[in-house]
């Protein structure tokens, strides 16, 4: 009994010896798996082993992803950031969707030394002073002023209402940016109203809506409260044109919204008829053949998030992080899966934003404004 | 005025749906004293029940195809009742003579089981949850629209309550609840099976969660592992309100609570973001004048 | 009798500095994950055993420590952070004129965190103590909420659902072992003394205690104020090693936490939530081993993201199950205990 024992435990050790003797590139991702911001952490972990799928090494060495749940939590996003930098030996670190746990993880990368970059957040104060963290998402108040410009120009929408989901910073900060660029433009912003994600019944707010009789109404939150807003606002006869950010992106807008979605306008990264990148062919190709769906936006994010670090790795052929750092910092027109991708000097990615409209199941495609 | 009256029908579409989940909370807390916080993750479990057979699946080498929802949606509930019996066996069973405290803490545990089983088994991703066309129907009076379920919510809400009220007050097993609430020894040694009795309340709480979750699903078409989080704190808020243990305190207290969540976004849109902290201030300030809810016990002391 | 409490404070005095010493050790040679899970560990004692005041000592089921984390983490990082940081941080709304120009050392705007939230817990003491049990739980997670849902709107002050950055990182193994000595010194002191008795006889029975001339609800006052302070640094202490705060940091799935430690440790025992916050501290952390692929021989199990939280829930309930009344139940550790449960075996081995 003994001598089994003391074989399978010799087996153990062995294989524990075996897998880390591999000469593979670790990257560290910290993403919520569990917790109330888990659909987003799962999305991305999605798209993210699709990348990887894309280019599995680099530098002839096998990139091997470590992927360490923070429960939708601060403090196990720190706790992650440093067992990742200290245990695994990391040379960088993709994560989290929510800027509140990329605001976590950034003081301990920048510690470090470790460059880091957040697939999603979109809060400007994320990469602000931060010399080692980037993000690949273009922020808010872009993304707000296209949606505004839109609203504006081409709807021909003078009279816009607003809703907020004041629990998440991406929310409120696009609202921000919308609200500023329309009112710049001429419009007026007749009601602006806010919701807590996780909310189901937006009755109250729409109704206080439909009484002002916008032309647009702006949702700025994530797919699954949009889809609901939509469905009760047809519900209460609001007739206005929706449109959102690509918070919208995903196949559970039209799954969940129905009907009611049809004709929102979004903006968002890519789309398969606009200008598409080698990269972004492969990678909706592999999408639609793994999930039989159309792809999301955060997926794809995740995947960039991985594709810039490796870019970076390929560019300066080392694996120092210091000197991956300095190559994200140069990243210039990376022809990447969501565009073509420039890092600005304030560590943002730089890219087009693409406007889409919801037809039935799917989405086609409107137009593209280039920063 | 069509504004109010749409926004009482909001309210009023709400409320009942807090209560039908409440009753089912303060009805396992009527017997055990348990808050029993895993109620809103039974009722996400039934959700993804009837989600499943609506839509059909396959296990293992087994395929059960689609079917209509009025076959899914009892086997939904059923199947709900079982979940509800195996957990108290389980869980609660061996803990009768413990602290309450520690029965409190298995159940944030089997709370917290059935939120990560979810998450792993289902995945995070929302579902969108396919409505049966019969329940998709909008009627119009003027400018007031009445989705027909928020029509058939608060009829089904009373029909609930009527049968929980006819259980509770009408025959033998509610007569030995009503005993066993008061005290659970004395019933014991006149001969009542007061683990037969609790087994039945649990089958019964977890029913009522199933209803109230298929009407949920219904009404807001997208389920979610975590989405019974936010519905178990509000019941146990309406259930609190209307004073904790009564039936009837419960429909009432989930009632309020809808019409206080809608009315307050009403009547200060702006101040929208402040509705769920609203609920809770409302909620302090009726036990500062009548600590125990609405229809509240008297303080046993 | 004076040989005996020698002993004692002896005792007390070498495991103070073996604490120290062992800190020292830890913060020279070891990692700085390890020295993020100590500082981890000395918050969650803080803030588990100042919980225990309340729930185990005094017997009043609050739901509310994590209002009180909130209000002591804003008020600390408030007054901390610089004003260059405060006007680059708010990009919504600026904030409100006295606070953006307030910037204070990091002990004073500690303790001026913990009497801010201290005060806060005697105006909400008020209607708290008004309602007992159940209702008392429902009322204090309702502030808790209340808390949380005022963060999230009040922009000019808080930053709304964006949080605070850039708070400095004062925090570090001396300052947070350091209060947490200094929090369990002085729990334990008011627990062995009068004060703590007329606690413990109000969670033992309410009515009688009263009937006995003691005022019950200045004495619940007192530990809810008492935890309230410590709790509050608790938050400030976490604010500053986390460097950035935001509303979603302080649901009540903060308070579950904490109230996971207090139980399965054992309530009321200080020994049980000290106990308590360290296995949760690092159990998370071992448990990381379930999500992590292994290859054993030929065959590879992959990673399954969130078996940690399923392994954590069934761990929950089996030790609710098997131990009751928690691992400690209401035992404390005192030197009397451990010079009578060794003190006997080194005699005994004396005599053989």
């Amino acid at each position: 009994m003994r001598l089994i024992m003391g074989m399978a435990l010799a087996l153990i050790l062995f294989s524990f010896y075996v897998s880390r003797a591999d000469d593979t590139i670790k990257i560290g991702v910290i993403l919520a798996m569990t917790g109330g911001t888990s659909a987003f952490g799962q999305q991305t972990w999605t798209g993210m082993q699709i990348g990887r799928n894309i280019r599995p090494t680099v530098l002839g060495k096998k990139v091997e992803l470590i992927l360490l749940d923070n429960k939708s939590d601060k403090i196990e996003s720190a706790n992650a950031a440093q067992r990742l930098i200290q245990k695994d030996k990391v040379i960088g670190i993709i994560g989290d969707v929510a800027s509140s746990n990329s605001l976590a993880i950034a003081p301990i990368a920048e510690d470090n030394h470790i460059p880091h970059i957040s697939p999603s957040s979109t809060n400007p104060i994320v990469t602000l002073n931060r010399k080692y963290v980037f993000r690949a998402c273009f922020i808010d108040p872009f993304q707000g002023e296209v949606m505004a410009k839109f609203a504006y120009n081409e709807l021909k929408a003078r009279k816009a209402a607003v809703l907020t989901d004041i629990g998440q910073d991406y929310s409120v900060g696009l609202t921000s940016a919308f609200a500023k660029t329309y009112k710049k433009l001429g419009g007026q912003i007749v009601r602006q109203v806010n919701y807590q994600s996780g909310d189901q019944d937006f009755t109250a707010q729409l109704t206080a809506i439909k009484e002002t009789d916008p032309d647009i109404i702006a949702i700025t939150g994530y797919y699954t409260e949009i889809a609901l807003i939509a469905r009760q606002a047809r519900e209460l006869g609001i007739k206005a044109t929706l449109i959102a950010g690509d918070g919208a992106e995903a196949p559970e807008l039209t799954e969940i919204g129905g009907e009611a979605v049809d004709g929102l306008y979004y903006t968002t990264h890519f789309d398969e008829k606009a200008v598409l990148t080698p990269l972004g062919k492969k990678y909706v190709e592999m999408f639609r053949k793994q999930n039989k769906s159309t792809p999301d936006a955060l997926g794809a994010l995740g995947a960039d998030a991985y594709l810039i670090i490796l870019d970076a790795i390929e560019r300066t052929s080392s694996t120092n992080p210091e000197k991956i750092r300095d190559a994200i910092e140069k990243t210039k027109d990376f022809q990447g899966i969501t565009g073509a991708i420039t890092i600005n000097k304030n560590h943002d990615a730089v890219k087009n934003v693409v406007i889409r409209q919801v037809k039935g199941r799917d989405s086609v495609y409107i137009s593209s404004v280039n920063p | 005025m069509d504004v109010f009256f749409q926004q009482l029908i909001n309210g009023i579409s709400l409320g009942s749906l807090y209560a039908l989940i409440a009753i089912g909370y303060t009805m396992v807390y009527g017997v055990l004293r348990l808050i029993n916080f895993a109620h809103g993750d039974v009722m996400m479990v039934s959700t993804y029940f009837a989600f499943y057979f609506i839509t059909g699946f396959s296990l293992f080498s087994f395929v059960i195809p689609e079917m209509p929802w009025y076959v899914s949606f009892p086997v939904a509930i059923a199947l709900t009742g079982v979940l509800g019996f195996l957990i108290e066996h389980l869980a609660y069973r061996p803990l009768r003579t413990a602290p309450r405290i520690s029965v409190l803490m298995t159940a944030i545990g089997v709370s917290f089981l059935l939120e990560n089983l979810g998450l792993v088994i289902f995945g995070g991703r929302p579902k969108g949850f396919p409505t049966p066309r019969p329940f998709e129907e909008i009627f119009y009076i003027k400018d007031i629209s009445l989705p027909s379920l928020s029509l058939l919510i608060p009829l089904i809400t009373l029909i609930f309550l009527g049968a929980t009220f006819y259980l509770v007050y009408r025959t033998k097993s509610g007569i030995a609840m009503r005993a066993i609430s008061r005290d659970i020894e004395t019933p014991q040694l006149m001969g009542i099976n007061v683990n037969r009795i609790i087994s039945l309340t649990f089958i019964l709480g977890s029913v009522l969660a199933a209803a109230g979750g298929i009407m949920l699903a219904m009404r807001y078409p997208q389920i979610n592992p975590l989405m019974g989080i936010m519905p178990g704190i509000k019941a146990f808020v309406a259930a609190v309100l209307g004073g904790i243990g009564s039936v009837v305190g419960a429909a009432l207290g989930g009632l309020t609570l809808g019409l206080i969540e809608i009315l307050f976004v009403a009547f200060l849109p702006s101040y929208a973001g402040y509705r769920d902290a609203i609920a809770f201030f409302i909620l302090i300030f009726i036990l500062l004048f009548k600590p125990t809810g609405i229809i509240g016990e008297k303080l046993p002391d | 009798m004076k040989r005996e409490k020698l002993i004692r404070n002896l005792a007390t005095f070498l495991s103070l500095l073996a604490i120290f010493g062992f800190l020292k050790l830890a913060n020279s040679y070891t990692s700085a994950y390890i020295i993020q899970i100590l500082n981890i560990t000395a918050i969650y004692i803080i803030l588990s055993t100042s919980y225990n005041l309340v729930n185990g000592v005094t017997g009043q089921f609050s739901l509310g420590p994590n209002a009180f984390m909130a209000v002591g983490a804003y008020t600390a990082s408030l007054l901390t952070m610089s004003p260059a940081e405060k006007e680059l941080t708010f990009i919504i709304e600026p904030i409100i004129s006295p606070l953006g120009k307030i910037s204070l050392p990091f002990l004073p705007s500690l303790l001026i965190a913990g009497v801010v939230t201290s005060i806060f817990a005697f105006f909400i003491a008020f209607p708290v103590f008004r309602v007992r049990g159940d209702y008392l739980a429902i009322v204090t997670l309702g502030f808790g909420e209340i808390i949380r849902v005022f963060a999230t709107n009040a922009v000019s002050i808080t930053n709304g659902s964006l949080g605070l950055k850039g708070i400095n990182q004062y925090t570090n193994l001396w300052w947070s072992w350091g209060w947490a000595i200094f929090t369990v010194f002085c729990l334990i002191s008011l627990v062995e003394s009068s004060y703590g008795r007329a606690m413990k006889a109000i969670r033992e029975d309410e009515t009688a205690a009263q009937a006995m001339g003691i005022n019950t609800f200045r004495y619940k006052m007192l530990a809810f104020i008492i935890s309230a302070f410590f709790q509050g640094i608790g938050g400030g202490l976490l604010a500053h090693l986390l460097t950035t705060i935001d509303p979603k940091l302080f649901s009540f799935f903060l308070t579950f936490n904490l109230l996971i430690m207090i139980v399965a440790g054992g309530l009321g025992s200080m020994t049980g939530s000290i106990i308590g916050a360290v296995i949760f501290a690092w159990g998370f952390e071992l448990l990381r081993w379930f999500e992590e692929p292994h290859q054993i021989g030929d065959m590879f199990i992959p990673g399954i993201p969130g078996m940690r939280m399923v392994i954590f829930s069934l761990l929950l309930i089996i030790i609710m199950l098997f131990f009751r009344r928690g691992i400690t139940g209401r035992w404390e550790f005192s030197w009397d205990w451990a010079l009578n449960t060794f003190g006997r075996r080194i005699k005994f081995r004396e005599i053989n």
